[in-house]
């Protein structure tokens, strides 16, 4: 089914160079004394239709990366093509009509909701915002918009704290799903979620996706979960994209060490069935702050070389739909 | 039910049939004119006529503490309101904007605080002249900053909150955001707060009043019941006594009852389905 609907329609996306730093500021004055690189030049596309997964560690900067292409986030460089337009210089009132066209669902369920808004409201907010429907005709599309995700239309009036942590996420689908986007970010949208839900809920998007041709930027740390709903795969370390390919590829032949311990640290199901050779990456992610030189990854990489302590590998096509940035390659 | 709603509820009620009715009833509970002058009658101790006993111009005692509890009432629902309006909407303006927005708001913030309260207060009386309304005025001018800050504190937070994002994603302008997402959410906090700044207003009308720069002479004021009393505090205490635990029952009671609309409100302690 994943693989049907990847048809290599145009590209939606393309970001170029993307980067966000978050200025350390100090002192009365307010000096930045520092940066905290937390996307730090990165590029990628993503085709109509398609699910395009992006992992990483926490903290490695894929939350900040979705939020930047939102532009709820101000970027610091870089381009966010957007069928053609670049949103980076927008400002909000230019940026209005692009909101209809991506929308976001986040991760904690729990802080995604007004508390202080009846569900009914919550999901119709977008068309009142836009002009699209208000009074009756707003009540009539949200009740399909609940319909849709499996959430009774009759609690409409009900607030966010009668709802579970699955449902409630079904309802934040519903919001985004309200304005008819192309494109939704989903920041690691079932992570906060018990694993019987999380099955659920993934598979609802993936029925929507079917549906309505959405295209999705799935951002997550569990590479099950990426495997399950990803067409192709980017693999994020300290604000940098590793290693970006298709699905099949990654899993088969990842390029990147770090890919390959990632791989290597997914649970398998049958545990009598030989495993590769577990790498197990030493020490914790180096600080986004002071990010290491050359490769960001030479300081646990299990490969490393005296090059790849001063020498930043390019982010380059190894092989035909193939990129990674590693000098071994 | 938690005991800190009991215990709200107990003191709201307390507050109420011992502060709030009295008030507004005054005219039909007084037994005598509270400015009547009957020198015959002056400085009698409580008794059965005089409940609470008379003042040095005879009037009833009991009487003008019932009257004096509508100015309490009314400075300090008003000061509060004005107030409260004022600086939640600063604190708004200055948490969501932020940038030269926050600055210039919250340094003039800085600049009323260094003011010690009483004395701008009794300066900005001077300028204006005694009365209700100037009362209210000089009280609030100092009263929103705590609001602000308050405010601002709150909105920081919020404002980084997911359904903050998903709203601004959904491309809500900033007065959406800030009427309906974020005003909502901040509001639990600035209703503790108006309890204790009603407690202080009161407090401050009775210091204003006492200072002669209050009500003006003759209309029955707790404040100025107090000075009135000072010049027969040897002869005749009540006279005092009586407007004085008045002032400190009903100060006390706002303030507890601010602290345990703090308990029942708190959002750690707040159900919100979570865990």
């Amino acid at each position: 089914m994943v693989e049907t609907a990847q048809k290599t329609k145009g590209r939606l996306l393309e970001v170029e160079g993307l980067k966000k730093h978050f200025p350390i500021k100090q002192g009365v004055l307010g000096r930045a004394v520092g940066n905290v690189y937390a996307v730090d030049g990165i590029s990628f596309y993503i085709n109509d239709g398609e699910t395009l997964g992006m992992v990483g560690e926490s903290g490695c900067g894929k939350s900040t990366a979705g939020k930047t292409i939102l532009k709820l986030i101000e970027p610091t460089a870089g381009k966010i093509m957007m069928e053609g337009s670049d949103l980076a210089p927008m400002n909000k009132a230019a940026m209005r009509p692009f909101r209809r066209e991506m929308q976001m669902i986040f991760q904690d369920p729990y802080s995604s909701l007004n508390p202080r808004m009846s569900i009914g409201n919550i999901v119709g907010e977008p068309l009142v915002i836009h002009g699209i429907a208000k009074g009756k005709e707003k009540v009539e599309r949200t009740t399909k918009l609940l319909e849709k995700v499996g959430i009774l239309p009759e609690k409409m009036d009900s607030f966010p704290h009668e709802f579970s942590g699955g449902q409630r996420q079904r309802i934040s689908i519903a919001r985004a799903l309200a304005l008819n986007p192309k494109l939704i970010i989903c920041d690691e949208p079932v992570s906060a979620l018990d694993v019987s839900i999380q099955a659920q809920v993934l598979n609802l998007m993936m029925d929507l996706q079917q549906d309505l041709g959405l295209t999705y930027l799935f951002i997550a740390h569990d590479l099950a979960v990426v495997e399950h709903i990803s067409h192709r795969v980017a693999v994020m370390y300290l604000g940098k994209i590793v290693e970006l390919t298709d699905k099949k590829t990654l899993f088969k032949n990842p390029l990147h060490p770090y890919t390959e311990a990632l791989l290597s640290a997914v649970p398998i199901p049958n545990p009598s069935l030989k495993r590769g050779k577990r790498i197990i990456l030493k020490g914790d992610v180096p600080s986004p702050i002071n990010p290491p030189s050359g490769c960001h990854f030479h300081t646990r990489c299990p490969y490393v070389m005296d090059r790849c302590k001063t020498e930043v590998p390019p982010f380059k096509e190894v092989e035909p739909g193939h990129w990674a940035s590693c000098h071994l390659r | 039910m938690r005991r800190a709603e009991t215990r709200a509820i107990v003191l709201a009620a307390l507050l109420g049939a011992g502060f709030l009715l009295p008030a507004l009833l005054a005219p039909w509970l007084a037994p005598y004119d509270p400015l009547a002058v009957e020198l015959a009658a002056a400085l009698e101790p409580p008794g059965a006529a005089h409940w609470l006993g008379s003042d040095e111009q005879g009037a009833d005692i009991l009487s003008r503490l019932l009257y004096g509890a509508r100015v309490s009432l009314l400075v300090g629902v008003a000061t509060v309101a004005l107030s409260a309006t004022l600086g939640v909407a600063v604190g708004l303006a200055a948490g969501y904007l932020g940038g030269w927005w926050d600055q210039a708001l919250m340094r003039l913030v800085d600049v009323l605080l260094a003011f010690p309260g009483l004395l701008l207060a009794i300066a900005l009386v001077a300028v204006l002249g005694p009365g209700l309304a100037n009362v209210v005025i000089a009280l609030s001018a100092l009263g929103w900053t705590g609001f602000a800050r308050l405010v601002r504190g709150q909105v920081l937070w919020i404002k980084e909150l997911d359904y903050v994002l998903a709203a601004q994603a959904t491309g809500a302008g900033d007065l959406r955001v800030m009427a309906g997402h974020v005003l909502p959410n901040v509001l639990s906090p600035v209703i503790v707060q108006a309890s204790f700044a009603v407690a202080g207003a009161i407090l401050a009308e009775a210091s204003l009043s006492f200072l002669g720069l209050g009500v003006p002479v003759g209309v029955p004021s707790w404040g100025a019941m107090l000075a009135e009393g000072k010049h027969v505090l040897l002869e005749a205490p009540h006279v005092s006594m009586a407007p004085g635990l008045a002032i400190m029952a009903v100060v006390l009671g706002f303030n507890l009852f601010g602290d345990a609309l703090n308990d029942v409100l708190d959002p750690r302690r707040r159900q919100d389905g979570r865990g």
